[in-house]
């Protein structure tokens, strides 16, 4: 499945990464190699098998609803960039 | 003091022999005289440092000290430590004072342990020789033109070194093991889940597992008794005991029955390598173990599958950083896309970006099944390859890399990077345990001998490799680096 540039200037909004256009090409270059090493899959016949999602096939455990942890807003605030009154600051969206 | 093992300077502080703040002052001098050239620590905390030796010194003239009080350690960059640096390599966390401990973390101090500092690491874990750390290459002791591995460079280059006894590392496809080979150290890779992830910065959460790097596996052994075991805080980590490691150690290894894997020894293997290994094996035979050819016929699959599996799930992780709650922001966004976009191109580097680029593009819609559910099928059929040959055979062996470590800037491309963790990755993929152990040299660069076992086999490969590491000297060898600090 070919890399176009297209492909990479999606993947680059969808994950939100700010990318150049000499940055694209060379994106396009080592994404395409990584996706040409990765087609090898294709060759291998999967009819059947189930997807594996856990080493151990285990399930999410579940524990009973009740709060255990404390608020600590101040605490885990002070290693963000912008704070105000226990707010996190972020430029103007609504106008 | 550098000279001795983990298991010898535990014994050593017991007997009064020297103080764990002494301890603590010799390897903080030996990381303050070497690691210019090394390059090996992020962060040195010397002060915190020996205010625990302090602690554990205390502890013991009051009787209170456990087996391991007062022993020096370093942790990997990717543990959130309280009140310390936690950058992961990255210039996106440059600026992050870890606000909690990661429960690995917790344990090592309820222990008592000493921690003198973060080690370097390639940024998010996410590399095979530490080259894509923020904060520059590590070194190799063995030779400081060669890379020391990755992405738990820093941890085993500092061991290697003699700048800490043991270090804690993270593996997500190798990441303990191979560079563990390349420093010539024992590096232990436990199953996933027998450790808790919690307070661990997330690579790809499937695959990601933290061990202990040290001098021999009875230092691994002791570390592994002290961090294993299950954790509410991670849904990931199991609910089931934790034998004792060190107990076992000495059980003969008569009626062993070893595996060769044949695609372990095939193309690519360097033949100074696969020389050593194959010796190393015959020591083994010498033990009384029998040897056999087995096949993972799925072995050249593993890669491909890891290169969509770990990419989408890091693409998942990763966009926790956002420029907002902590982390690097960028300077005058004008909107928030702006600081979303900015602040994650100006974070985060090459392999990142290019990683999370993969991992967005192969779950995204039209290519999600093709890759990522083809993946997941080819990852179970990994893991039956391995659950297949333990039927037969005890533990699996073969080289950990297929070459010694390489040259500083010798592999500049990201597919020839990904081809050297050929034999560690799968082990991921299945979620075995594995451990790699010095087994020679190869042009003067050390060489690794990896043991695999079935699920929670730790207390097993532990002991195998015990048992070879009583017969051989090879982990005591230590580089001329070394030698040239007091």
């Amino acid at each position: 499945m070919a890399l176009e540039e297209s492909h990479v200037r999606r993947a680059a909004h969808l994950a939100r990464l700010a990318v150049s256009d000499d940055q694209a090409s060379g994106f396009v270059d080592d994404l395409s190699r990584i996706l040409d090493m990765v087609d090898q899959l294709q060759s291998l016949d999967t009819e059947g098998v189930t997807p594996l999602a856990h080493p151990l096939d285990a399930t999410q455990r579940l524990r009973a609803d009740e709060v255990t942890e404390t608020n600590q807003r101040d605490t885990f605030q002070r290693c963000a960039p912008a704070v105000e009154n226990g707010l996190y600051l972020v430029p103007r969206v609504v106008e | 003091m550098y000279e001795k093992t983990l298991t010898q300077l535990a014994a050593a502080l017991k007997s009064g022999e020297f103080s764990s703040r002494e301890l603590t002052a010799h390897y903080l001098q030996r990381i303050e005289q070497a690691d210019g050239k090394l390059n090996s620590f992020i962060s040195v905390t010397a002060e915190q440092a020996l205010k625990q030796a302090e602690v554990a010194d205390n502890a013991r003239a009051a009787g209170n000290a456990g087996p391991l009080a007062g022993i020096p350690l370093a942790l990997k960059d990717i543990f959130c430590t309280q009140g310390v640096k936690t950058s992961c390599g990255s210039k996106m966390l440059d600026n992050f004072i870890a606000p909690y401990n990661a429960t690995v973390v917790e344990k090592l101090n309820a222990a008592g342990t000493i921690s003198l500092g973060k080690t370097n690491m390639d940024e998010f874990a996410m590399g095979s020789s530490n080259e894509n750390s923020y904060y520059g290459p590590v070194k190799n002791p063995w030779d400081l033109t060669a890379v020391p591995g990755g992405s738990s460079g820093g941890s085993a280059a500092a061991v290697a070194a003699g700048l800490v006894p043991a270090a804690m590392g993270t593996d997500t496809g190798g990441s303990i093991r191979q560079p563990a080979a390349f420093c010539g150290i024992t590096g232990l890779k436990p199953t996933y889940g027998r450790v808790s992830r919690f307070g661990i910065i997330a690579y790809a959460s499937s695959l990601d597992q933290a061990g202990p790097m040290a001098r021999s596996a009875e230092d691994c052994a002791h570390l592994l008794g002290v961090i294993a075991g299950h954790d509410g805080r991670d849904s990931t980590s199991v609910a089931r005991g934790v034998p004792d490691y060190v107990e076992g150690l000495n059980a003969p290894l008569s009626g062993l029955k070893i595996g060769l894997p044949k695609e372990y020894f095939g193309d690519g293997l360097d033949p100074d390598v696969e020389k050593a290994v194959r010796e190393a094996v015959k020591v083994y035979e010498s033990l009384g173990a029998t040897v056999r050819e087995v096949s993972l016929p799925h072995t050249h699959y593993a890669i491909p599958a890891y290169y969509v599996i770990a990419p989408a799930e890091a693409s998942s992780n990763l966009s926790r950083y956002d420029g907002v709650r902590f982390g690097h922001r960028c300077d005058n966004p004008s909107d928030l896309i702006d600081l979303y976009t900015r602040s994650r191109a100006e974070g985060f580097g090459e392999e990142v970006k290019r990683r999370i680029l993969i991992g967005t593009h192969t779950l995204s819609e039209g290519f999600f099944d093709a890759y990522y559910t083809k993946a997941q099928q080819v990852r179970r059929l990994i893991r039956q390859d391995f659950l297949d040959a333990f039927e037969d055979v005890d533990v699996l062996m073969g080289p950990a890399s297929p070459t010694p470590a390489f040259d500083l800037g010798a592999k500049k491309d990201p597919v020839s990077m990904y081809l050297q963790d050929i034999y560690t990755i799968a082990v991921n993929l299945a979620g075995i345990p594995g451990i790699s152990v010095p087994a020679g040299l190869a042009g003067g660069r050390p060489v690794g001998l990896q043991i695999l076992g079935t699920h929670f086999a730790e207390a097993q490969l532990l002991n195998v490799a015990h048992q070879f590491q009583q017969a051989t000297d090879w982990h005591l060898q230590r580089p001329a680096f070394a030698e040239e600090y007091a």
